[in-house]
């Protein structure tokens, strides 16, 4: 092992699993992503007709709390698997620690808005 | 057969910037392209510079950017490359500094190599003779085995050419090949420098390094292997 000469080596040198169980989290997340959100097309767009997809429609649907799960997991699924891919590419290919730490700083709290605005609006229908 | 050569030339006391520049050159179909990167150095241009030494793809120091993929200058036959009239165009591997034309500063590629333990480790005492290996257990690291440290693989990643800290697939070749050895030791100190966030999590499978290597090593699969024995060893 190369003798760490920063914080940032020793950093990268201390053992964690973290980057191993994203990888794994990307594999299983993608996999039942697919699954859920297939189900989610077919059920919105193929399963109804026009005139169901209104707003009541919807509220109906998801007055069960099963369907209000269905849904908040696709949101809770995307967003985790979506940021950590955009997490990926922000640690590829930006090269400066200040630049990267403020874009992911923006980026996750623009995601994290996001993912809370989803789940008030989902859980106060 | 009559063609072009294009070569990506830099020279660190006089330009800023590299440039192209053209050699129009007669040559045979058999002929590698490191003969013809020799008959433009010894007949038309001295100043050029390149890495070359055994000349027959085994000391891996002509790797270069030729028709915009890494091959081994003298591995590539002319006919393969250029047709008759056509161009042909050399570049040094990209994301290593340039020091002269075709020349790049390798340090940053050994140095990651070296981070892996490149060497054997073990530390139980010797048995009488040698210390055997099954055929099965050779053909583990059969493949990681054939690695000469060009450093096609590691230049054509997309990776290593925007993040200078990643390892980059020849030290993960290199670190499979102990890692699958049967007879080493180090194995979970090895696994645990692949672990890091620079290790083989870096890797996003885009096969150029599979697409690059002279020596038909299936590297990206060998990086998988890799991970799974993280995940597995680590579990």
């Amino acid at each position: 092992m190369t003798r760490a000469r920063t914080l940032m080596d020793a950093r990268a040198q201390s053992h964690s699993n973290a980057e191993l169980n994203w990888w794994i989290f990307m594999r299983v997340s993608g996999l039942i992503l697919i699954f859920l959100v297939l189900g989610h097309i077919y059920m919105t767009f193929i399963q109804v007709s026009d005139s169901d997809a209104t707003y009541h429609a919807v509220v109906a649907k998801l007055s069960n709390p099963a369907w209000k799960l269905y849904d908040w997991l696709i949101l809770t699924l995307t967003m985790l698997h979506g940021m950590n891919g955009a997490r990926y590419v922000m640690e590829d290919y930006i090269r400066s620690n200040p630049n990267r730490a403020w874009v992911k700083m923006v980026v996750f709290s623009v995601a994290a808005l996001i993912y809370a605005l989803g789940t008030v609006g989902l859980f106060s229908i | 057969m009559n063609i072009t050569v294009k070569i990506l030339r830099f020279d660190p006391e006089q330009d800023k910037k590299q440039h192209w520049e053209n050699y129009a050159l007669e040559v045979a179909p058999t002929d590698r392209v490191l003969d013809i990167l020799h008959q433009v150095k010894w007949f038309q241009d001295t100043t050029l510079n390149f890495r070359r030494s055994c000349g027959h793809g085994i000391c891996g120091s002509d790797a270069m950017l030729i028709n915009g993929r890494n091959r081994l200058a003298c591995k590539t036959l002319a006919r393969d490359v250029v047709k008759e009239g056509g161009t042909l165009s050399v570049e040094p591997i990209r994301g290593l500094k340039v020091v002269k034309d075709l020349v790049v500063d390798m340090e940053p590629f050994f140095d990651s190599y070296k981070a892996i333990m490149p060497f054997f480790v073990n530390e139980s005492p010797a048995p009488a003779r040698e210390r055997l290996q099954s055929p099965e257990h050779a053909e583990l690291m059969a493949h990681s085995s054939n690695c000469i440290l060009c450093a096609c693989c590691t230049t054509s990643c997309p990776i290593f050419w925007a993040n200078g800290s990643y390892l980059g697939p020849a030290s993960i070749v290199q670190a499979h090949r102990f890692i699958f050895d049967s007879r080493d030791e180090a194995t979970q100190q090895r696994l645990g420098l692949m672990n890091q966030n620079t290790g083989v999590w870096r890797c996003r499978t885009a096969y150029n390094c599979t697409e690059a290597c002279p020596r038909e090593i299936p590297i990206t699969e060998l990086i998988e292997q890799v991970k799974r024995s993280v995940m597995y060893g680590q579990a």
